[in-house]
């Protein structure tokens, strides 16, 4: 009798040993995930994630950003953006826009420099660090110095040559004031994406280009049918960064033309920045900052799943 | 296509030189006209200046107060990026080296952060930075570069650790290396290349941003260049005689720190962007 209760015991402890040692492993395994992923998830969500649940909150009430007293005010803000705010909706209007010219602008340029590039030149890497330069020259910057450009630079040039093009108002006027900031922006990002298109062409198989050759196919054909199906995840990746970047042009769009004029190429942000910060309507800016957001993941995720799909078909 | 240099290559490199060129001309009249004084730039802005000017330049070093503005962007750029690599290299090679559901949703729950604009979080940013006490303060902005930073660093990281192989880790850890020691010593020495991708687009995004300083920095002593150059316009507008010798300066460190480095940077860029 009593020997078993001195084995049932034994077991037992030997059991409870056993949890612990293995409660104390997982703890140690918890600790030392928390010790290294901890930091990361604590900056991310203090920074990024409770702002965001914060903003969706006030989007739905009247806060000017300095009384205590925060109002719900339900749907509201959003109906009224919806309904009566035609400057919010100019401002779509134009950064829509200026995302399809930009894109597509910029896109063909940096491919060709790619294409051009990527022959044995002698100068190769001299002009492909004239080409990608500008774009290491921040958004505000660049927006000035392109500022003097047109203002002054632009009409000297029309001055000594007559050519229509350099006696243009440019960022006097609504429409070439648009294509100003497309300009400006296909100067900075072209090079940029130049860079990933060459990289992706230096993949290709060589093998491939010589076999269409001796088949005769023209340039154009080694172009449309050989080489752009071979690198499409380049335009994948490369559709993705400017269509993003130029949704949310800021810094090049206030400093080139500041939005004039008369608001003619103000970009979403800029107006959601005055909306909050210069105008103190908090709530309202949060209401526009979501709409913005919800776009701008739509429009992302459907051109990354379209071409992704065209990847795959090809 | 890597053939002969032959007529055709000769010609396509001439043209290719000529764009270049194009592309440079802008560069060509703000420096040029950094030198002149104002009534030659209305006179003639494409000629060369009849005597080179640089008291344009002295001028704008003391209303910038550049050497202050220039070390806040150093201080504010390195210090993010000491802390942006550190936090995410580690969180990357912990997640990866822990296969499992909760790491993946948690890789998931970083990468989709991704799509949300800076505009849509920096309203209750400026509130909550407020309550936190981090609003006009260097090692505030710092603390948000990290938050900001992380989801693209962690993300190329994340897919830089699948490649290092495991059996040089455990054979540490059969050693008796602890863990820090073995990220420390062995990991993060073999993830030296995409750090220097992570360094190089963080302090791009960092050292150029324009928005978040404008929102958290507030007193003249901590601003950073593109906060200084902007209130410079907005204080001398159209005064581009000064203007420009701004913008020049402005540029000059982040060029330079360009063509110093600029085949890792184009090589980081290109390497950020595939993967």
């Amino acid at each position: 009798m009593e020997s078993t209760v001195k084995k049932n015991s034994n077991t037992e402890n030997n059991t409870t040993i056993k949890t612990t040692k293995k409660t104390s492993k997982k703890m140690k395994k918890f600790l030392s995930y928390a010790a290294f992923v901890g930091p990361a998830l604590l900056f991310f969500i203090v920074i990024q994630i409770i702002p965001f649940f914060m903003g969706v909150y006030y989007s739905f009430t009247s806060w000017n950003g300095v009384s205590s007293a925060v109002e719900w005010i339900g749907f509201d803000n959003y109906k009224q953006i919806f309904t009566n705010d035609p400057k919010y909706y100019d401002s779509f209007e134009f950064t829509t826009k200026f995302m399809f010219a930009a894109v597509v602008i910029s896109n063909i340029i940096g491919f060709t420099f790619a294409l051009i590039l990527n022959a044995a030149l002698k100068t190769k890497n001299v002009l492909r660090t004239v080409f990608f330069l500008p774009n290491v020259i921040g958004g505000l910057l660049l927006g000035f110095i392109w500022q003097f450009i047109f203002v002054r630079g632009f009409s000297a040039v029309g001055d000594l040559t007559n050519i229509d093009f350099f006696q243009l108002p440019w960022l006097g006027d609504a429409s070439t004031a648009f294509w100003g900031i497309v300009i400006v922006f296909a100067w900075q990002i072209s090079g940029y994406m130049m860079v990933i298109y060459i990289a992706a062409l230096q993949g290709i198989d060589t093998s491939l280009i010589e076999a269409a050759k001796i088949d005769g196919a023209s340039l154009y054909q080694m172009i449309t049918k050989i080489i752009i199906p071979l690198i499409l995840p380049a335009f994948t990746i490369c559709f993705f960064l400017t269509i993003s970047m130029a949704f949310k042009i800021f810094d090049l769009n206030l400093s080139l033309t500041g939005g004039g004029p008369f608001n003619s190429t103000q970009s979403v942000a800029i107006n959601i920045y005055q909306e909050a910060f210069t105008y103190n309507n908090y709530g309202v800016g949060s209401t526009k900052a979501i709409i913005f957001f919800i776009i701008v993941a739509v429009f992302t995720t459907v051109q990354v799943m379209v071409t992704k799909r065209k990847e795959v078909e090809a | 296509m890597r053939d002969k240099y032959d007529k055709k290559t000769l010609f396509l490199e001439i043209f290719a030189i000529l764009l270049a060129l194009l592309f440079l001309v802008p560069f060509y009249f703000v420096i040029v006209n950094s030198l002149k004084s104002f009534s030659e730039i209305l006179v003639d802005a494409a000629a060369l200046p009849n005597k080179f000017l640089f008291s344009n330049y002295v001028k704008v070093w003391d209303i910038l107060n550049f050497p202050r503005v220039f070390v806040n962007s150093l201080i504010i750029t390195v210090f993010s990026n000491i802390g942006i690599v550190i936090i995410s290299s580690m969180a990357s090679w912990k997640m990866v080296r822990t296969p499992g559901n909760f790491s993946k949703i948690l890789f998931i729950f970083f990468v989709s952060a991704m799509v949300i604009p800076f505009q849509t979080v920096m309203i209750p940013l400026v509130k909550l930075g407020g309550m936190l006490g981090i609003m006009n303060s260097i090692p505030g902005i710092i603390i948000m570069y990290f938050g900001f930073g992380v989801p693209l660093s962690l993300f190329l990281y994340h897919g830089f650790v699948k490649s290092v192989p495991v059996e040089i880790e455990e054979a540490a850890r059969i050693d008796g290396c602890s863990q820090f020691a073995v990220f420390w010593r062995i990991v993060f020495p073999l993830l030296k290349p995409i750090t220097v991708t992570v360094i190089i687009l963080n302090t791009l995004w960092i050292w150029n941003d324009y928005l978040l300083p404008l929102l958290v920095l507030q007193d003249e002593s901590i601003r950073t260049i593109p906060l200084a150059t902007s209130s410079f316009f907005a204080q001398y507008t159209k005064q581009w005689d000064m203007g420009l010798a701004a913008l020049v300066m402005g540029i000059t460190p982040i060029i330079i720190f360009f063509l110093f480095l600029q085949k890792h940077i184009i090589k980081g860029i290109a390497a950020g962007s595939i993967k």
